[in-house]
């Protein structure tokens, strides 16, 4: 493989060695120069079709820190606007010959796509409501770093499954890393036939307190118009993550932005339980863990960067995810 | 009402045609047997033993060896020749000759052109450009109500008198019962079918595929199979209130399949349609969100498909349509979401139905044939029949000649076709559609006059 287009596509030895590369990233960011020249000379470009702050940053951030150059392409502003289709758009920035493409797109599959365009490797930074793999494999890091693994961890996942990305691509690596994943939201928002993909299904928090990690998902304010739920306040009262229902021993995450008094209570997101700028941090090293396996194979960081061997598709397939 | 309501074929020479010891099939005579068939001035002249018949003086040969069956030509209601205004996907002449090349003789065009076929102008232009170039017979479906939009009724005894086969939307269910229940009583003024796309779209707005476990892990937008079939039912209530005559498009679902058997079983006037594709595929077929496979109602489970087969066999379903449906590749070349829906199925449809229901041991060749003829007949139209003195509508097939489709291209402008790159057996190697030969594979060995 050499692309990261989703988790589906690693088995957990995958998804353990990018977390292992990421801890030794993590050093890196602890110093005073936060730089390894392993990926000099490589080209990054964000492709993002979507607006997003945090995680187009947090790419930026992991690229420049390995050194290679960034180039940010929004489609707001861009020949996108103007018509381009998503192949031209793809092809015309091919030519300046990136070594890897992050793709933010509103459309499932998007990435997949694009690697059958261009030759760079590419890594999705989101795909509609497909997949959001680095935020997965950031969330088992920040886990892994907390509780030492995830074995037995029974890992509730609250809100908006049906229009969550971050649901599908966690629900896969949770499971993957040895938890029990169960879905907990309004009968509305829970995709009929998600439980085909090994996880239980509950519509209230009855049985929240069963739960190690309670991973709360953004409420859109958008999704009132099209009435999934009657009304943002019965929703939280039914799912809101507050003091009442999350225990002392419980986990709070949650993929950001947060929509406070919605799907959480202000005073959780405050509380030492909550992993939420535990998961920001870990996407940088994560992000940095990903490209470094795409574009530079096995090698240690801090080795000899950008010669020889990591050149054409003998040196992308030695940078093999899974 | 007394209505133009021929079908119309471009210029063509009448066939000269001896075919000797073809094995004939044709389930209404029924024959089943090896003969010399004798084509004349494009109408079957005569029928014999094999080896009996001596070829004339300016006949074509065709050798059939005993092996190779000569079939009525296939007829298909719902195909999408896009003409006017999307010729860059398909045209009269490329969509009949996509027609040609699947042993079809007739097909019925779909009014959701640019513009609309909705006034009796545009159909009588329509029928003009047919005369020119279409290589098989062509028919018009009107549009129900204008520019699709479902607000007001088109003109519809004028359309009718224009040469209007009936009426659809299609592509768009007629949303409102009262609409359609207007179109119903003003069918008992004009005749003509009304083919109905089913579709409730407060249930599928937004979706792009089969609601189902697949959808849920795809993170795409499904449509409920209820989509379908609670519209099905509505219609054949409304249809069978009026006493209307209505004609369901491409089945999908089993729910579907059952309000169809009940309609029947009440004696109201109703008729059904099924795909090859949703004969032969399903949801699992989606996974790679290949564009190919994004479709109109969607491809669902096995189970549905199974059904389909099931009413096919039983004549719930009577026939078989392609719902041909051209895109232009950079049309198609978008992610799974944004692509248009549609496949084409012209040039596919019967190797693809040969090789998975009858070599699969599902449906008898002779119920097949009978199926993807059957078409001609809701539409009050002359079905196709291998006896002497009719117009010659035939096609000769290969039944052991293993092909992978479009590995040589394709007829049709457009090459969104969901079977493509798929090994198929069973190959048309020659057409004759009202009379003249429309099609000849390359292959296919003629000893000229």
């Amino acid at each position: 493989m050499n692309h990261l287009l989703s988790i589906a596509e690693l088995d957990r030895s995958g998804i353990e060695r990018i977390v292992t590369q990421a801890a030794r990233f993590a050093e890196v960011s602890d110093r005073e120069i936060k730089k390894v020249p392993a990926l000099r000379g490589r080209m990054v470009l964000n492709l993002f079709y979507e607006a997003s702050t945090r995680t187009r940053s947090s790419f930026e951030l992991a690229a420049k820190r390995l050194s290679a150059d960034v180039v940010n392409f929004a489609a707001s502003g861009s020949s996108v606007e103007k018509g381009e289709s998503l192949k031209d758009t793809v092809l015309t920035l091919s030519a300046h010959k990136p070594d890897a493409i992050v793709l933010r797109t509103p459309w499932a599959g998007a990435a997949e796509l694009v690697g059958r365009w261009c030759s760079a490797a590419i890594v999705n930074a989101g795909d509609g409501q497909h997949e959001h793999p680095t935020q997965a494999l950031l969330d088992v890091y920040t886990l892994r770093e907390r509780l030492g693994g995830l074995d037995g961890a029974s890992i509730w996942i609250v809100g908006d499954v049906a229009h969550s990305r971050v649901a599908r691509s966690n629900i896969i690596a949770f499971q993957l890393m040895g938890a029990k994943v169960t879905l907990a939201g309004p009968p509305t928002l829970i995709p009929r036939g998600i439980e085909e993909l090994g996880c239980e299904v509950r519509y209230t928090l009855d049985e929240l307190d069963g739960a190690d990690v309670v991973y709360a998902l953004r409420m859109q304010r958008e999704r009132m118009s099209e009435m999934w739920v009657p009304s943002l306040r019965e929703y939280a009262s039914w799912y809101q993550i507050n003091g009442r229902r999350l225990s002392p021993r419980q986990l709070l995450m949650h993929p950001g932005p947060v929509n406070r008094g919605v799907e959480l209570s202000g005073d959780v997101v405050d509380s030492p339980q909550a992993l939420i700028t535990a998961q920001v941090e870990a996407g940088v090293v994560v992000r940095m863990a990903v490209l470094y396996e795409l574009l530079a194979g096995t090698r240690e960081p801090g080795s000899t960067p950008g010669r020889s061997k990591i050149t054409g598709t003998a040196a992308l397939s030695g940078g093999r995810l899974a | 009402m007394m209505a133009a309501r021929a079908l119309v074929h471009g210029p063509q020479q009448p066939a000269e045609l001896l075919f000797r010891d073809v094995h004939v099939l044709d389930p209404r005579e029924p024959i089943d047997a090896r003969h010399d068939v004798r084509i004349r001035g494009g109408e079957i002249a005569e029928l014999a033993p094999p080896e009996t018949l001596e070829r004339l003086e300016a006949e074509e040969l065709v050798e059939g060896q005993g092996r190779l069956r000569l079939l009525p030509a296939f007829f298909d209601p719902h195909v999408h020749l896009r003409t006017p205004g999307q010729e860059h996907k398909e045209d009269l002449e490329t969509g009949t000759r996509a027609a040609a090349a699947g042993g079809y003789g007739a097909v019925l065009a779909m009014p959701n052109t640019d513009p609309v076929l909705d006034s009796a102008p545009l159909l009588r232009s329509l029928r003009d450009a047919a005369a020119r170039e279409a290589r098989v017979s062509v028919g018009f479906l009107a549009a129900i109500t204008r520019g699709l939009a479902g607000e007001q009724l088109t003109e519809m005894a004028e359309l009718a008198q224009e040469g209007a086969l009936g009426f659809t939307d299609d592509g768009r269910p007629v949303e409102s019962a009262g609409m359609l229940l207007k179109a119903l009583q003003y069918q008992r003024l004009c005749g003509g079918v009304l083919a109905l796309h089913e579709e409730d779209p407060t249930l599928s707005r937004g979706g792009s595929m089969h609601e189902g476990a697949l959808s849920a892990a795809l993170g795409i937008r499904g449509i409920p199979t209820v989509a379908e079939s609670t519209m099905v039912a509505r219609d054949a209530a409304l249809a069978g209130y009026e006493s209307g005559r209505v004609h369901f498009q491409h089945l999908s679902c089993t729910a579907s399949v059952e309000a169809v058997a009940d309609a029947k079983a009440r004696g109201w006037r109703v008729s059904a349609e099924v795909t090859p594709h949703h004969l032969l595929l399903t949801e699992q077929d989606v996974r790679g969100l290949d564009t190919r496979m994004k479709m109109h109602p969607p491809l669902a489970r096995e189970t549905d498909r199974q059904a389909l087969i099931a009413g096919l066999r039983d004549g719930t379903i009577d026939c078989v349509a392609t719902d041909h449906a051209p895109h232009a590749r950079d049309e198609k070349e978008v992610p799974f979401e944004r692509a248009p829906m549609g496949t084409t199925g012209l040039e596919t449809a019967f190797a693809a139905l040969h090789t998975g229901l009858v070599l699969g041991g599902v449906l008898e060749l002779g119920l097949l044939v009978e199926r993807m003829t059957a078409g001609a007949g809701l539409f009050e139209l002359p079905i196709a029949r291998i006896t002497p003195g009719v117009g010659a509508n035939l096609a000769l097939v290969d039944l052991d000649a293993e092909w992978v489709a479009g590995e040589h291209g394709w007829e049709s402008r457009s090459e969104n076709c969901c079977f493509a790159g798929r090994r198929l057996t069973g190959r048309v190697l020659m057409t004759v559609a009202a009379g003249g030969i429309a099609y000849r594979e390359r292959a296919c060995s003629v000893v000229a006059a």
